[in-house]
């Protein structure tokens, strides 16, 4: 179970995130949405490491993620799926998946999990000699998310996977979202697209201007009135 | 005849710098700073390997492999403790702090070795091969430093292309946050690319000094700007482009030297560079990626 515990993460003096606390539980779909600058990314790259938080705590069952470098928290199970997906543009696409297994050694179930990532993502498949740098945007976004399967993560971070996407292939990324989930990956999911996000989500909070304004199973959040006048369009 | 023998002179001197270059190059390239204390790097491995040969009479191999040694443990102290605590400080500051190591190691060396000029061991390796019936005479020295400069830079390609830390550095060169998520160590990865750079830096110093036998506390800077000069050349962060760069570099030295003017070799070296980035502000081998979002 990932735990967030008090946040508070600072940029200088600005207070990005104002002491938020949530949890996600083994097995789930949790997710956080919110507009632009509410800060959702933020969250995500304190849980990964990138920023320190100012005050408060994130464990990871036992060990507390808030005092380990980002490396190592790669290897205690926590994959991050970034926003606008950020592959190595100048490597293949089979480069950047094994890159998301880096920090494994078994070389044989390395083999398997790719094997996997194809099978779930065929286009790459199809694609895997070519530099990531020429894909699509949503051929991207599929390798930016094998790319996390690969650390065989316990639980994966999903930074905006919608964005920039028609919503066929938005569609289409939902439900390897489930897919995902379903072969036992946990996932928090941050969204714009709040819509999409609450059908699938278990659990959900909404984000406002660096506070945890809402929270209740997906369901729940897509039947309330505040949520849809603010996130659904009436 | 003389043509062919100036055209293996450039290559010889040309490798030289592509060996510094590639030192250049890989740092810019991961860690996107140029690093103005390669040269001085150089001059240490000069100065460890004269002493090494002169004064403790050890032969080519077991100096060159002390150089080595020190000037690559060298080049990891440098990078820890003057650039990785500017790891978040603007490109300025890091520039101005690689131009203060520089002095810091030239005037250190003044310091304990003298202001003097030491006559480095000319006859390291010596011999040559004579073609065309005594014609063209190649010394050893200069086929042994084309050689190793030809192996080093492709098993460094090698190296990057093909292994999973090679891997991780041009995934570092590329997006350093991204190479974090992906559970590289990025701190590491820099450490690992100084490493070969400054153990690069040892080579070129003993093949540079078994060349040019003068062994002073300057002694790098002008190769080391040659260098700096052939990996914008033959385009930044690109190890064939270093590679290219710093043999064209020395050829066109080696040429202009012959037949147009010794005084001005080194304003034609630079004017060519001018030029080049004037058509293919790249360099030669420097690309855009182009990025679909």
């Amino acid at each position: 179970m990932l735990k967030v515990n008090d946040l508070v993460v600072r940029y200088g003096m600005i207070e990005a995130i104002k002491g938020i606390s949530f949890e996600v539980k083994d097995g789930q779909i949790v997710t956080l949405i919110g507009a632009n600058g509410a800060g959702k990314t933020t969250t995500m790259h304190t849980i990964s490491g990138l920023l320190q938080p100012y005050s408060g705590s994130i464990w990871l069952d036992e060990t507390e993620l808030s005092k380990l470098p980002p490396h190592k928290i790669v290897r205690e199970g926590v994959a991050q799926c970034p926003e606008r997906r950020r592959v190595f543009a100048s490597q293949t696409v089979e480069e950047n998946l094994l890159l998301g297994a880096y920090t494994r050694k078994d070389k044989n179930e390395i083999q398997k999990d790719l094997e996997n990532v194809y099978g779930l993502f065929p286009r790459l498949l199809e694609r895997k000699k070519q530099l990531a740098g020429t894909l699509s945007g949503g051929e991207q976004q599929m390798l930016a998310m094998g790319r996390a399967l690969m650390a065989r993560p316990k639980i994966m971070l999903l930074d905006e996977p919608s964005m920039g996407l028609s919503p066929l292939l938005v569609k289409e990324i939902f439900h390897i979202i489930k897919d995902i989930n379903s072969q036992g990956v946990t996932v928090l999911l941050v969204e714009q697209n709040a819509k999409m996000a609450l059908g699938i989500a278990d659990m959900a909070y909404v984000l406002e201007t660096g506070k945890i304004v809402m929270s209740g199973t997906g369901e729940e959040l897509l039947n309330s009135e505040d949520i849809k006048k603010a996130y659904l369009g009436g | 005849m003389n043509l062919l023998n100036y055209l293996i002179n450039g290559l010889s001197l040309g490798s030289v710098y592509a060996i510094i270059a590639i030192g250049y190059t890989m740092v810019y390239g991961i860690a996107k700073m140029l690093n103005f204390a390669h040269g001085d790097v150089i001059m240490i491995g000069a100065y460890v390997s004269f002493f090494m040969l002169v004064n403790f009479g050890l032969g080519f191999i077991p100096s060159l492999l002390i150089a080595v040694v020190i000037c690559t443990v060298l080049g990891i102290v440098i990078e820890r403790l003057a650039y990785k605590p500017l790891r978040q400080a603007d490109s300025l500051s890091v520039l101005i702090t690689a131009i203060g190591v520089s002095y810091l190691l030239q005037n250190s060396a003044q310091l304990m070795w003298g202001s003097a000029t030491k006559m480095y061991p000319i006859n390291i390796i010596s011999g040559s091969v004579s073609l065309f019936g005594g014609k063209l005479s190649i010394p050893y020295l200069t086929i042994v430093t084309i050689l190793v400069c030809i192996v080093v830079t492709f098993a460094l390609q090698w190296f990057v292309n093909n292994t999973r830390t090679g891997s991780a550095m041009r995934a570092c060169s590329e997006d350093k946050d991204a190479a974090r998520l992906m559970g590289i160590n990025v701190d590491t990865t820099i450490s690992i690319t100084f490493a070969i750079g400054s153990c690069f830096a040892a080579v070129a110093a003993v093949l540079l000094c078994s060349a040019y036998p003068a062994v002073s506390p300057t002694l790098g800077s002008m190769p080391g700007i040659k260098a700096f000069t052939a990996a914008v050349f033959g385009g930044i962060g690109s190890i064939p482009g270093a590679f290219i760069g710093g043999l064209l570099l020395g050829i066109i030295e080696i040429f202009s030297r012959a037949y147009i003017s010794t005084q001005l070799s080194d304003a034609i070296v630079f004017s060519v560079l001018i030029i080049v980035l004037l058509f293919k502000p790249t360099g030669i081998l420097g690309k855009k990626v182009s990025e679909k979002v």
